[in-house]
Protein backbone atom coordinates (compact mmCIF):
# COMPACT_ATOMS: atom_id res chain seq x y z
CA UNK A 1 0.00 0.00 0.00
CA UNK A 2 1.24 3.50 -0.73
CA UNK A 3 2.04 5.66 2.24
CA UNK A 4 -0.79 8.01 3.26
CA UNK A 5 -0.31 11.72 2.62
CA UNK A 6 -1.95 12.49 5.92
CA UNK A 7 -2.61 10.29 8.93
CA UNK A 8 -3.97 10.76 12.42
CA UNK A 9 -3.35 8.19 15.14
CA UNK A 10 -5.57 7.94 18.22
CA UNK A 11 -6.46 11.63 18.37
CA UNK A 12 -8.20 12.49 21.59
CA UNK A 13 -9.62 15.85 22.53
CA UNK A 14 -11.96 16.68 25.37
CA UNK A 15 -13.81 19.89 26.15
CA UNK A 16 -14.53 19.41 29.85
CA UNK A 17 -16.51 16.22 30.15
CA UNK A 18 -17.26 16.13 26.41
CA UNK A 19 -15.05 13.87 24.31
CA UNK A 20 -15.07 15.68 20.98
CA UNK A 21 -12.41 13.35 19.56
CA UNK A 22 -12.23 9.85 20.97
CA UNK A 23 -9.29 7.96 19.51
CA UNK A 24 -9.59 9.02 15.90
CA UNK A 25 -7.29 7.28 13.42
CA UNK A 26 -7.90 8.11 9.79
CA UNK A 27 -5.68 8.55 6.79
CA UNK A 28 -5.75 10.22 3.43
CA UNK A 29 -4.15 8.34 0.53
CA UNK A 30 -2.76 9.76 -2.68
CA UNK A 31 -5.41 10.52 -5.28
CA UNK A 32 -8.44 9.89 -3.10
CA UNK A 33 -11.32 11.85 -1.71
CA UNK A 34 -11.90 10.71 1.84
CA UNK A 35 -15.18 12.05 3.16
CA UNK A 36 -15.95 12.53 6.83
CA UNK A 37 -19.64 12.48 7.61
CA UNK A 38 -21.53 12.58 10.86
CA UNK A 39 -24.33 14.45 12.61
CA UNK A 40 -23.93 18.00 13.86
CA UNK A 41 -21.71 18.14 16.91
CA UNK A 42 -20.06 14.81 16.09
CA UNK A 43 -16.63 16.44 16.22
CA UNK A 44 -15.85 16.91 12.54
CA UNK A 45 -14.64 20.51 12.81
CA UNK A 46 -12.73 19.64 15.96
CA UNK A 47 -10.93 16.92 14.00
CA UNK A 48 -10.13 19.36 11.18
CA UNK A 49 -8.73 21.87 13.64
CA UNK A 50 -6.40 19.27 15.10
CA UNK A 51 -5.26 18.21 11.66
CA UNK A 52 -4.59 21.79 10.60
CA UNK A 53 -2.84 22.83 13.80
CA UNK A 54 -5.35 25.23 15.32
CA UNK A 55 -6.09 22.89 18.20
CA UNK A 56 -3.67 20.66 20.13
CA UNK A 57 -4.94 17.14 20.73
CA UNK A 58 -4.88 15.86 24.30
CA UNK A 59 -3.14 12.78 22.94
CA UNK A 60 -2.43 11.16 19.60
CA UNK A 61 -0.45 12.31 16.57
CA UNK A 62 -0.86 13.89 13.17
CA UNK A 63 1.53 12.89 10.38
CA UNK A 64 1.86 14.81 7.15
CA UNK A 65 3.92 13.22 4.37
CA UNK A 66 5.39 10.82 6.89
CA UNK A 67 6.45 13.57 9.23
CA UNK A 68 5.08 14.05 12.75
CA UNK A 69 3.58 17.55 12.76
CA UNK A 70 1.62 17.23 16.01
CA UNK A 71 3.69 19.98 17.63
CA UNK A 72 3.62 22.32 14.63
CA UNK A 73 1.33 25.35 14.32
CA UNK A 74 -1.09 26.24 11.53
CA UNK A 75 1.44 28.17 9.46
CA UNK A 76 4.10 25.46 9.59
CA UNK A 77 1.62 22.79 8.48
CA UNK A 78 0.44 25.03 5.67
CA UNK A 79 4.02 25.44 4.49
CA UNK A 80 4.45 21.67 4.60
CA UNK A 81 1.52 21.27 2.25
CA UNK A 82 -1.91 21.54 3.88
CA UNK A 83 -4.45 23.55 1.91
CA UNK A 84 -7.53 24.20 3.94
CA UNK A 85 -10.93 25.79 3.43
CA UNK A 86 -13.05 26.97 6.33
CA UNK A 87 -16.61 26.02 7.20
CA UNK A 88 -17.29 29.71 7.81
CA UNK A 89 -15.43 31.78 5.24
CA UNK A 90 -12.31 33.38 6.65
CA UNK A 91 -11.47 36.01 4.05
CA UNK A 92 -10.21 39.58 4.16
CA UNK A 93 -13.60 41.15 3.49
CA UNK A 94 -12.30 44.68 2.92
CA UNK A 95 -9.88 43.53 0.26
CA UNK A 96 -10.55 42.64 -3.33
CA UNK A 97 -11.07 39.07 -4.45
CA UNK A 98 -7.74 39.22 -6.24
CA UNK A 99 -5.96 40.43 -3.12
CA UNK A 100 -7.30 37.47 -1.16
CA UNK A 101 -6.04 35.08 -3.79
CA UNK A 102 -2.72 36.94 -3.89
CA UNK A 103 -2.33 36.47 -0.17
CA UNK A 104 -2.36 32.74 -0.85
CA UNK A 105 0.17 33.17 -3.64
CA UNK A 106 2.32 35.22 -1.26
CA UNK A 107 2.14 32.47 1.35
CA UNK A 108 3.16 29.97 -1.31
CA UNK A 109 6.12 32.14 -2.33
CA UNK A 110 7.22 32.28 1.31
CA UNK A 111 8.54 35.80 0.74
CA UNK A 112 6.34 38.35 2.54
CA UNK A 113 9.28 40.53 3.61
CA UNK A 114 9.21 42.78 0.58
CA UNK A 115 8.32 46.41 1.12
CA UNK A 116 8.70 48.37 -2.05
CA UNK A 117 7.11 46.99 -5.19
CA UNK A 118 3.30 46.84 -5.12
CA UNK A 119 2.10 43.28 -4.67
CA UNK A 120 -0.45 43.67 -7.44
CA UNK A 121 2.37 44.38 -9.89
CA UNK A 122 4.30 41.25 -9.00
CA UNK A 123 3.79 39.11 -12.11
CA UNK A 124 4.45 35.78 -10.39
CA UNK A 125 2.06 36.39 -7.51
CA UNK A 126 -0.51 37.77 -9.84
CA UNK A 127 -0.33 34.91 -12.32
CA UNK A 128 -0.72 32.31 -9.58
CA UNK A 129 -3.65 34.18 -8.03
CA UNK A 130 -5.44 34.81 -11.31
CA UNK A 131 -4.95 31.24 -12.40
CA UNK A 132 -6.64 29.97 -9.24
CA UNK A 133 -9.51 32.42 -9.57
CA UNK A 134 -9.92 31.36 -13.14
CA UNK A 135 -10.11 27.70 -12.17
CA UNK A 136 -12.93 28.27 -9.65
CA UNK A 137 -14.79 30.58 -12.02
CA UNK A 138 -14.19 33.87 -10.20
CA UNK A 139 -11.99 35.51 -12.83
CA UNK A 140 -14.74 37.94 -13.79
CA UNK A 141 -15.12 39.11 -10.21
CA UNK A 142 -11.53 39.54 -9.18
CA UNK A 143 -11.66 43.30 -8.72
CA UNK A 144 -14.75 43.16 -6.55
CA UNK A 145 -14.61 43.82 -2.85
CA UNK A 146 -14.84 40.44 -1.15
CA UNK A 147 -17.61 41.69 1.15
CA UNK A 148 -19.74 42.21 -1.96
CA UNK A 149 -19.49 38.60 -3.10
CA UNK A 150 -22.45 36.25 -2.74
CA UNK A 151 -22.20 33.47 -0.21
CA UNK A 152 -21.47 30.96 -2.94
CA UNK A 153 -18.77 33.10 -4.46
CA UNK A 154 -17.06 33.36 -1.08
CA UNK A 155 -17.02 29.58 -0.90
CA UNK A 156 -15.41 29.53 -4.33
CA UNK A 157 -12.83 32.05 -3.18
CA UNK A 158 -12.03 29.87 -0.17
CA UNK A 159 -11.21 27.08 -2.60
CA UNK A 160 -9.23 29.43 -4.84
CA UNK A 161 -7.01 30.55 -1.97
CA UNK A 162 -6.31 26.91 -1.12
CA UNK A 163 -5.42 26.29 -4.78
CA UNK A 164 -2.80 29.05 -4.78
CA UNK A 165 -0.89 27.10 -2.13
CA UNK A 166 -0.48 24.13 -4.46
CA UNK A 167 -0.93 21.88 -1.42
CA UNK A 168 -0.08 18.21 -0.97
CA UNK A 169 -3.47 17.64 0.66
CA UNK A 170 -6.71 19.60 0.70
CA UNK A 171 -8.72 19.79 3.90
CA UNK A 172 -12.22 21.09 3.26
CA UNK A 173 -14.79 21.74 5.97
CA UNK A 174 -18.27 21.72 4.43
CA UNK A 175 -17.37 23.52 1.19
CA UNK A 176 -20.89 22.98 -0.19
CA UNK A 177 -22.66 24.52 2.80
CA UNK A 178 -25.25 27.01 1.60
CA UNK A 179 -24.32 26.66 -2.07
CA UNK A 180 -27.68 25.54 -3.46
CA UNK A 181 -28.20 22.69 -5.91
CA UNK A 182 -26.50 24.27 -8.89
CA UNK A 183 -23.50 25.49 -6.92
CA UNK A 184 -23.06 22.11 -5.26
CA UNK A 185 -23.18 20.35 -8.60
CA UNK A 186 -20.52 22.69 -10.02
CA UNK A 187 -18.24 22.29 -7.02
CA UNK A 188 -18.78 18.52 -7.07
CA UNK A 189 -17.52 18.40 -10.63
CA UNK A 190 -14.59 20.60 -9.70
CA UNK A 191 -13.52 18.50 -6.71
CA UNK A 192 -13.85 15.37 -8.80
CA UNK A 193 -11.02 16.63 -10.99
CA UNK A 194 -9.09 18.25 -8.16
CA UNK A 195 -8.32 14.91 -6.50
CA UNK A 196 -5.85 14.20 -9.32
CA UNK A 197 -3.84 17.22 -8.14
CA UNK A 198 -3.90 16.34 -4.43
CA UNK A 199 -6.09 14.13 -2.24
CA UNK A 200 -8.98 15.76 -0.40
CA UNK A 201 -10.20 15.21 3.13
CA UNK A 202 -13.77 16.35 2.76
CA UNK A 203 -16.15 17.09 5.60
CA UNK A 204 -19.55 17.43 4.01
CA UNK A 205 -23.23 17.30 4.85
CA UNK A 206 -24.43 17.11 1.28
CA UNK A 207 -24.91 13.35 0.88
CA UNK A 208 -25.42 13.52 -2.87
CA UNK A 209 -22.01 15.16 -3.16
CA UNK A 210 -20.39 12.72 -0.75
CA UNK A 211 -21.78 9.63 -2.46
CA UNK A 212 -20.83 11.03 -5.86
CA UNK A 213 -17.28 11.94 -4.90
CA UNK A 214 -15.91 9.86 -2.08
CA UNK A 215 -13.48 7.01 -2.62
CA UNK A 216 -13.85 6.25 1.06
CA UNK A 217 -16.14 7.52 3.78
CA UNK A 218 -15.56 7.66 7.52
CA UNK A 219 -18.55 8.09 9.78
CA UNK A 220 -17.98 10.09 12.93
CA UNK A 221 -20.44 9.89 15.81
CA UNK A 222 -19.79 11.33 19.27
CA UNK A 223 -16.10 11.78 18.50
CA UNK A 224 -15.61 8.18 17.32
CA UNK A 225 -15.12 6.79 13.85
CA UNK A 226 -17.79 4.09 13.82
CA UNK A 227 -17.12 2.96 10.26
CA UNK A 228 -14.75 3.53 7.35
CA UNK A 229 -15.41 2.10 3.93
CA UNK A 230 -16.37 2.62 0.32
CA UNK A 231 -19.62 4.33 -0.60
CA UNK A 232 -21.34 0.98 -1.06
CA UNK A 233 -20.05 -0.42 2.21
CA UNK A 234 -21.18 2.64 4.15
CA UNK A 235 -24.55 2.66 2.45
CA UNK A 236 -24.99 -0.97 3.35
CA UNK A 237 -23.84 -0.70 6.94
CA UNK A 238 -26.66 -1.21 9.39
CA UNK A 239 -24.77 0.51 12.17
CA UNK A 240 -24.32 3.64 10.08
CA UNK A 241 -27.93 3.73 9.03
CA UNK A 242 -28.98 3.50 12.61
CA UNK A 243 -26.53 5.97 14.03
CA UNK A 244 -26.45 8.52 11.32
CA UNK A 245 -28.73 8.14 8.39
CA UNK A 246 -31.55 7.98 10.91
CA UNK A 247 -33.20 4.87 9.50
CA UNK A 248 -34.38 1.95 11.54
CA UNK A 249 -32.23 -0.99 10.60
CA UNK B 1 -14.91 63.43 -4.65
CA UNK B 2 -11.19 63.64 -5.15
CA UNK B 3 -8.79 60.88 -6.04
CA UNK B 4 -6.77 60.08 -2.95
CA UNK B 5 -3.46 60.65 -4.68
CA UNK B 6 -4.41 64.22 -5.62
CA UNK B 7 -5.68 64.92 -2.13
CA UNK B 8 -2.38 63.72 -0.64
CA UNK B 9 -0.38 65.97 -2.93
CA UNK B 10 -2.75 68.89 -2.34
CA UNK B 11 -2.37 68.65 1.44
CA UNK B 12 1.43 68.53 1.27
CA UNK B 13 1.59 71.31 -1.32
CA UNK B 14 -0.85 73.32 0.78
CA UNK B 15 1.41 73.08 3.82
CA UNK B 16 4.38 74.25 1.77
CA UNK B 17 2.37 77.09 0.23
CA UNK B 18 1.15 78.27 3.63
CA UNK B 19 4.70 78.26 4.97
CA UNK B 20 5.97 80.26 2.01
CA UNK B 21 3.07 82.69 2.40
CA UNK B 22 3.97 83.09 6.08
CA UNK B 23 7.59 83.63 5.08
CA UNK B 24 6.62 86.37 2.63
CA UNK B 25 4.43 87.98 5.30
CA UNK B 26 7.22 87.69 7.86
CA UNK B 27 5.22 85.56 10.27
CA UNK B 28 7.72 83.12 11.80
CA UNK B 29 5.17 81.99 14.40
CA UNK B 30 2.88 80.68 11.68
CA UNK B 31 5.80 78.75 10.24
CA UNK B 32 6.41 77.26 13.66
CA UNK B 33 2.75 76.20 13.89
CA UNK B 34 3.00 74.60 10.47
CA UNK B 35 6.17 72.82 11.56
CA UNK B 36 4.23 71.47 14.51
CA UNK B 37 1.55 70.17 12.14
CA UNK B 38 4.19 68.43 10.07
CA UNK B 39 5.93 66.84 13.07
CA UNK B 40 2.74 65.71 14.81
CA UNK B 41 1.53 64.44 11.44
CA UNK B 42 4.76 62.46 11.14
CA UNK B 43 4.34 61.01 14.64
CA UNK B 44 0.77 60.00 13.85
CA UNK B 45 1.83 58.65 10.44
CA UNK B 46 4.05 56.29 12.41
CA UNK B 47 1.12 55.20 14.55
CA UNK B 48 -1.01 54.85 11.43
CA UNK B 49 1.15 51.95 10.20
CA UNK B 50 0.54 49.95 13.39
CA UNK B 51 -3.06 51.08 13.86
CA UNK B 52 -4.31 51.61 10.34
CA UNK B 53 -2.76 48.69 8.52
CA UNK B 54 -1.90 46.32 11.36
CA UNK B 55 -4.97 47.04 13.51
CA UNK B 56 -2.76 47.41 16.59
CA UNK B 57 -4.50 49.80 18.96
CA UNK B 58 -1.40 51.11 20.71
CA UNK B 59 -2.07 53.48 23.55
CA UNK B 60 1.63 53.68 24.21
CA UNK B 61 3.09 55.39 21.18
CA UNK B 62 4.16 58.29 23.37
CA UNK B 63 6.95 55.92 24.45
CA UNK B 64 8.54 56.30 21.04
CA UNK B 65 7.79 60.00 20.78
CA UNK B 66 9.43 60.47 24.18
CA UNK B 67 12.37 58.21 23.36
CA UNK B 68 13.04 60.25 20.23
CA UNK B 69 12.76 63.41 22.28
CA UNK B 70 15.13 62.19 24.95
CA UNK B 71 17.55 60.77 22.37
CA UNK B 72 17.83 64.32 21.09
CA UNK B 73 17.82 65.85 24.57
CA UNK B 74 20.48 63.59 26.02
CA UNK B 75 22.85 63.71 23.05
CA UNK B 76 22.56 67.48 22.79
CA UNK B 77 22.86 67.89 26.56
CA UNK B 78 26.18 66.03 26.59
CA UNK B 79 27.38 68.00 23.60
CA UNK B 80 26.61 71.36 25.20
CA UNK B 81 28.22 70.24 28.50
CA UNK B 82 31.25 68.77 26.74
CA UNK B 83 30.86 65.71 29.00
CA UNK B 84 30.48 62.33 27.30
CA UNK B 85 27.60 60.05 28.14
CA UNK B 86 28.96 57.23 30.34
CA UNK B 87 27.06 54.00 29.87
CA UNK B 88 28.99 51.47 31.94
CA UNK B 89 32.19 50.78 30.00
CA UNK B 90 30.84 52.75 27.03
CA UNK B 91 31.60 56.42 26.62
CA UNK B 92 29.45 58.13 24.02
CA UNK B 93 30.19 61.67 22.94
CA UNK B 94 27.21 64.00 22.69
CA UNK B 95 26.32 65.49 19.34
CA UNK B 96 24.53 68.49 17.90
CA UNK B 97 24.15 66.87 14.48
CA UNK B 98 20.52 66.26 13.51
CA UNK B 99 21.18 63.29 11.22
CA UNK B 100 23.13 61.48 13.95
CA UNK B 101 20.40 62.29 16.49
CA UNK B 102 17.72 61.02 14.10
CA UNK B 103 19.55 57.74 13.64
CA UNK B 104 19.87 57.38 17.41
CA UNK B 105 16.16 58.17 17.88
CA UNK B 106 15.18 55.63 15.24
CA UNK B 107 17.49 52.94 16.61
CA UNK B 108 16.41 53.35 20.23
CA UNK B 109 12.71 53.50 19.36
CA UNK B 110 12.96 50.46 17.12
CA UNK B 111 14.82 48.47 19.77
CA UNK B 112 12.27 49.33 22.46
CA UNK B 113 9.45 48.58 20.02
CA UNK B 114 10.84 45.08 19.52
CA UNK B 115 10.66 44.45 23.27
CA UNK B 116 7.23 46.04 23.78
CA UNK B 117 5.93 44.34 20.66
CA UNK B 118 7.19 40.88 21.67
CA UNK B 119 5.47 41.19 25.03
CA UNK B 120 2.26 42.91 23.99
CA UNK B 121 1.57 40.96 20.79
CA UNK B 122 1.00 37.86 22.89
CA UNK B 123 -2.28 39.52 23.77
CA UNK B 124 -4.92 41.29 21.72
CA UNK B 125 -7.88 43.58 22.08
CA UNK B 126 -8.22 45.44 25.34
CA UNK B 127 -5.20 43.65 26.89
CA UNK B 128 -2.99 44.90 24.11
CA UNK B 129 -4.22 48.43 24.76
CA UNK B 130 -3.54 48.05 28.48
CA UNK B 131 -0.03 46.65 28.05
CA UNK B 132 1.00 49.42 25.68
CA UNK B 133 -0.51 51.96 28.06
CA UNK B 134 1.39 50.42 30.96
CA UNK B 135 4.68 50.71 29.09
CA UNK B 136 3.92 54.35 28.42
CA UNK B 137 3.38 54.99 32.12
CA UNK B 138 6.60 53.18 33.02
CA UNK B 139 8.63 55.43 30.75
CA UNK B 140 6.76 58.50 31.95
CA UNK B 141 7.55 57.89 35.60
CA UNK B 142 11.09 56.84 34.80
CA UNK B 143 11.65 60.15 32.99
CA UNK B 144 10.18 62.05 35.92
CA UNK B 145 12.59 60.41 38.32
CA UNK B 146 15.63 60.73 36.05
CA UNK B 147 17.02 63.85 37.66
CA UNK B 148 20.27 63.93 35.65
CA UNK B 149 18.17 64.97 32.66
CA UNK B 150 15.91 67.39 34.47
CA UNK B 151 13.40 64.96 35.95
CA UNK B 152 9.95 66.48 36.02
CA UNK B 153 11.21 69.87 34.82
CA UNK B 154 12.57 68.48 31.58
CA UNK B 155 15.67 69.44 29.73
CA UNK B 156 16.37 72.59 27.73
CA UNK B 157 18.72 72.75 24.79
CA UNK B 158 20.18 76.19 24.16
CA UNK B 159 20.68 76.06 20.43
CA UNK B 160 18.78 73.99 17.89
CA UNK B 161 20.83 71.10 16.51
CA UNK B 162 22.51 71.48 13.15
CA UNK B 163 22.06 70.04 9.71
CA UNK B 164 24.95 70.18 7.22
CA UNK B 165 24.57 73.10 4.87
CA UNK B 166 21.43 74.55 6.43
CA UNK B 167 20.64 77.11 9.10
CA UNK B 168 18.23 75.19 11.29
CA UNK B 169 17.51 78.25 13.41
CA UNK B 170 15.76 79.78 10.43
CA UNK B 171 12.13 78.62 10.86
CA UNK B 172 11.51 78.07 7.17
CA UNK B 173 14.63 75.94 6.79
CA UNK B 174 13.72 73.77 9.77
CA UNK B 175 10.18 73.51 8.38
CA UNK B 176 11.67 72.39 5.07
CA UNK B 177 13.68 69.64 6.77
CA UNK B 178 10.61 68.36 8.61
CA UNK B 179 8.39 68.49 5.53
CA UNK B 180 10.99 66.63 3.47
CA UNK B 181 11.15 63.89 6.10
CA UNK B 182 7.36 63.70 6.23
CA UNK B 183 7.15 63.35 2.45
CA UNK B 184 9.80 60.65 2.49
CA UNK B 185 8.05 58.71 5.27
CA UNK B 186 4.67 59.01 3.54
CA UNK B 187 6.21 57.74 0.33
CA UNK B 188 7.66 54.78 2.21
CA UNK B 189 4.32 54.14 3.99
CA UNK B 190 2.49 54.24 0.70
CA UNK B 191 4.81 51.71 -0.86
CA UNK B 192 4.70 49.58 2.27
CA UNK B 193 0.90 49.52 2.35
CA UNK B 194 0.73 48.17 -1.19
CA UNK B 195 3.77 45.89 -0.98
CA UNK B 196 3.57 42.14 -0.38
CA UNK B 197 4.28 42.89 3.28
CA UNK B 198 1.41 45.37 3.36
CA UNK B 199 -0.93 42.90 1.69
CA UNK B 200 -0.16 40.30 4.34
CA UNK B 201 -0.30 42.78 7.21
CA UNK B 202 -3.61 44.12 6.00
CA UNK B 203 -5.02 40.59 5.98
CA UNK B 204 -3.48 39.87 9.39
CA UNK B 205 -5.52 42.75 10.78
CA UNK B 206 -8.76 41.39 9.32
CA UNK B 207 -8.41 37.61 9.60
CA UNK B 208 -5.22 36.44 11.29
CA UNK B 209 -6.20 32.79 10.92
CA UNK B 210 -6.35 33.18 7.15
CA UNK B 211 -2.80 34.51 7.12
CA UNK B 212 -1.64 31.51 9.15
CA UNK B 213 -3.51 29.17 6.84
CA UNK B 214 -1.44 30.36 3.89
CA UNK B 215 1.71 29.69 5.92
CA UNK B 216 2.60 33.15 7.23
CA UNK B 217 2.91 34.36 10.81
CA UNK B 218 0.51 37.21 11.69
CA UNK B 219 2.48 37.90 14.86
CA UNK B 220 5.75 38.43 13.02
CA UNK B 221 4.07 40.66 10.47
CA UNK B 222 2.52 42.75 13.23
CA UNK B 223 5.76 42.88 15.19
CA UNK B 224 7.64 44.33 12.25
CA UNK B 225 4.81 46.81 11.63
CA UNK B 226 4.99 47.85 15.27
CA UNK B 227 8.76 48.36 15.05
CA UNK B 228 8.57 50.42 11.86
CA UNK B 229 5.72 52.38 13.39
CA UNK B 230 7.64 53.05 16.61
CA UNK B 231 10.77 54.09 14.73
CA UNK B 232 8.85 56.71 12.74
CA UNK B 233 7.14 58.10 15.82
CA UNK B 234 10.55 58.18 17.53
CA UNK B 235 12.01 60.19 14.67
CA UNK B 236 9.11 62.62 15.01
CA UNK B 237 9.86 62.89 18.73
CA UNK B 238 13.44 63.97 18.00
CA UNK B 239 12.18 66.65 15.60
CA UNK B 240 9.54 67.82 18.07
CA UNK B 241 12.17 68.22 20.77
CA UNK B 242 14.28 70.20 18.34
CA UNK B 243 11.31 72.39 17.42
CA UNK B 244 10.81 73.32 21.08
CA UNK B 245 14.48 72.99 22.06
CA UNK B 246 13.05 71.25 25.08
CA UNK B 247 12.12 67.75 26.21
CA UNK B 248 10.09 66.78 29.23
CA UNK B 249 8.30 63.70 30.57
CA UNK B 250 5.02 64.94 29.02
CA UNK B 251 6.34 63.57 25.73
CA UNK B 252 5.88 60.15 27.35
CA UNK B 253 2.42 60.88 28.78
CA UNK B 254 -0.61 58.79 27.99
CA UNK B 255 -2.40 61.97 26.97
CA UNK B 256 0.09 62.26 24.16
CA UNK B 257 -0.51 58.64 23.13
CA UNK B 258 -4.21 59.45 23.10
CA UNK B 259 -3.68 62.59 21.06
CA UNK B 260 -1.72 60.68 18.44
CA UNK B 261 -4.60 58.27 18.16
CA UNK B 262 -7.06 61.17 17.91
CA UNK B 263 -5.03 62.62 15.03
CA UNK B 264 -5.20 59.32 13.14
CA UNK B 265 -8.93 58.88 13.74
CA UNK B 266 -9.74 62.51 12.86
CA UNK B 267 -7.88 62.29 9.58
CA UNK B 268 -8.90 58.75 8.70
CA UNK B 269 -7.53 55.47 10.01
CA UNK B 270 -5.30 53.76 7.48
CA UNK B 271 -5.41 56.69 5.07
CA UNK B 272 -2.00 57.91 3.99
CA UNK B 273 -2.53 61.62 4.54
CA UNK B 274 -5.02 61.12 7.39
CA UNK B 275 -2.55 61.76 10.22
CA UNK B 276 -1.40 65.01 8.62
CA UNK B 277 -4.96 66.23 8.14
CA UNK B 278 -5.71 65.23 11.72
CA UNK B 279 -2.64 67.12 12.95
CA UNK B 280 -3.65 70.21 10.96
CA UNK B 281 -7.13 70.21 12.48
CA UNK B 282 -5.70 69.61 15.93
CA UNK B 283 -3.13 72.41 15.78
CA UNK B 284 -5.61 74.79 14.18
CA UNK B 285 -8.18 74.17 16.91
CA UNK B 286 -5.57 74.45 19.62
CA UNK B 287 -4.35 77.74 18.20
CA UNK B 288 -7.68 79.31 17.27
CA UNK B 289 -9.81 78.14 20.19
CA UNK B 290 -7.02 77.72 22.72
CA UNK B 291 -6.71 81.51 22.88
CA UNK B 292 -10.44 81.91 23.60
CA UNK B 293 -11.02 79.15 26.08
CA UNK B 294 -9.03 76.75 28.16
CA UNK B 295 -11.60 74.13 27.31
CA UNK B 296 -10.90 73.89 23.59
CA UNK B 297 -10.48 70.15 24.00
CA UNK B 298 -14.28 69.98 24.37
CA UNK B 299 -14.64 71.12 20.78
CA UNK B 300 -12.04 68.63 19.70
CA UNK B 301 -14.12 66.01 21.50
CA UNK B 302 -17.28 67.07 19.70
CA UNK B 303 -15.58 66.85 16.32
CA UNK B 304 -14.11 63.47 17.19
CA UNK B 305 -17.54 62.23 18.26
CA UNK B 306 -19.11 63.37 14.99
CA UNK B 307 -16.36 61.69 13.02
CA UNK B 308 -16.65 58.41 14.88
CA UNK B 309 -20.45 58.41 14.63
CA UNK B 310 -20.96 59.65 11.10
CA UNK B 311 -17.69 59.47 9.20
CA UNK B 312 -15.68 56.40 10.12
CA UNK B 313 -13.19 57.12 7.37
CA UNK B 314 -12.32 60.44 9.00
CA UNK B 315 -11.99 63.68 7.10
CA UNK B 316 -10.02 62.01 4.32
CA UNK B 317 -12.75 59.40 4.00
CA UNK B 318 -15.32 62.17 3.52
CA UNK B 319 -13.34 63.84 0.77
CA UNK B 320 -11.99 60.76 -0.93
CA UNK B 321 -13.85 57.50 -0.25
CA UNK B 322 -11.64 54.45 -0.29
CA UNK B 323 -11.48 52.36 -3.42
CA UNK B 324 -10.78 48.68 -3.23
CA UNK B 325 -7.96 46.66 -4.67
CA UNK B 326 -6.09 49.12 -6.84
CA UNK B 327 -2.34 49.33 -7.16
N1 LIG C 1 -13.76 25.19 21.74
C1 LIG C 1 -14.74 24.39 22.23
N2 LIG C 1 -15.04 24.40 23.55
C2 LIG C 1 -16.00 23.58 24.04
N3 LIG C 1 -16.71 22.75 23.29
C3 LIG C 1 -16.47 22.69 21.97
C4 LIG C 1 -15.47 23.51 21.38
N4 LIG C 1 -15.44 23.25 20.04
C5 LIG C 1 -16.38 22.31 19.84
N5 LIG C 1 -16.99 21.96 20.98
C6 LIG C 1 -18.01 20.93 21.13
O1 LIG C 1 -17.49 19.73 20.61
C7 LIG C 1 -18.49 19.03 19.89
C8 LIG C 1 -18.03 18.81 18.47
O2 LIG C 1 -18.11 20.05 17.76
P1 LIG C 1 -17.68 20.20 16.25
O3 LIG C 1 -16.34 19.60 16.06
O4 LIG C 1 -17.85 21.61 15.85
O5 LIG C 1 -18.78 19.29 15.52
P2 LIG C 1 -19.18 19.21 13.99
O6 LIG C 1 -18.23 19.99 13.19
O7 LIG C 1 -19.15 17.76 13.70
O8 LIG C 1 -20.58 19.73 13.90
C9 LIG C 1 -19.76 19.86 19.99
O9 LIG C 1 -20.54 19.32 21.04
C10 LIG C 1 -19.27 21.23 20.33
O10 LIG C 1 -20.22 21.91 21.11
MG1 LIG D 1 -18.47 21.64 11.82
Amino acid sequence: MTEPVLATRDLTKSFGALKASDGISIDLRPGEIHAIIGPNGAGKSTLIHQICGGLRPDSGTVHLLGRDVTAEGIAARARLGLGRTFQISALAMEDSVLQNAMLGALGHSGRPWRFWRPALRDPDLRARAEDSLHRVGLADHMHKRTANLSHGQRRQLEVAVALTLDPKAFIMDEPMAGLGAEGSALLTRFLDELRAQAPILLVEHDMDAVFALADRISVLVYGRVIATGTVDEIRASAEVREAYLGEEA
Amino acid sequence: MIRERYLNLAVLAGLLALALWALAGDQPFTITLLTKVVILGLAAAGLNIALGIGGLVSLGHAVFFGLGGYAMGILAFHAQNFAPLELGPLSIAGTKSMPVIWLAAIAVSAAVAVVIGLLSLRTSGVYFIMITLAFGQMFYYFAISWSVYGGEDGLSIYVRNGFPGLNTLDPIQFFGICLAILCLVLLLSDRLARSPFGLALNAARQVPVRVETVGLSPTRLKLLAFVISGAITGLAGALYADLNRFVSPTMFSWQLSGELMVLVILGGVGRLIGPVVGAAIFVALEHLLGGLTEFWHIWLGVILLLIVLFARGGVVGLISPRRVGHD
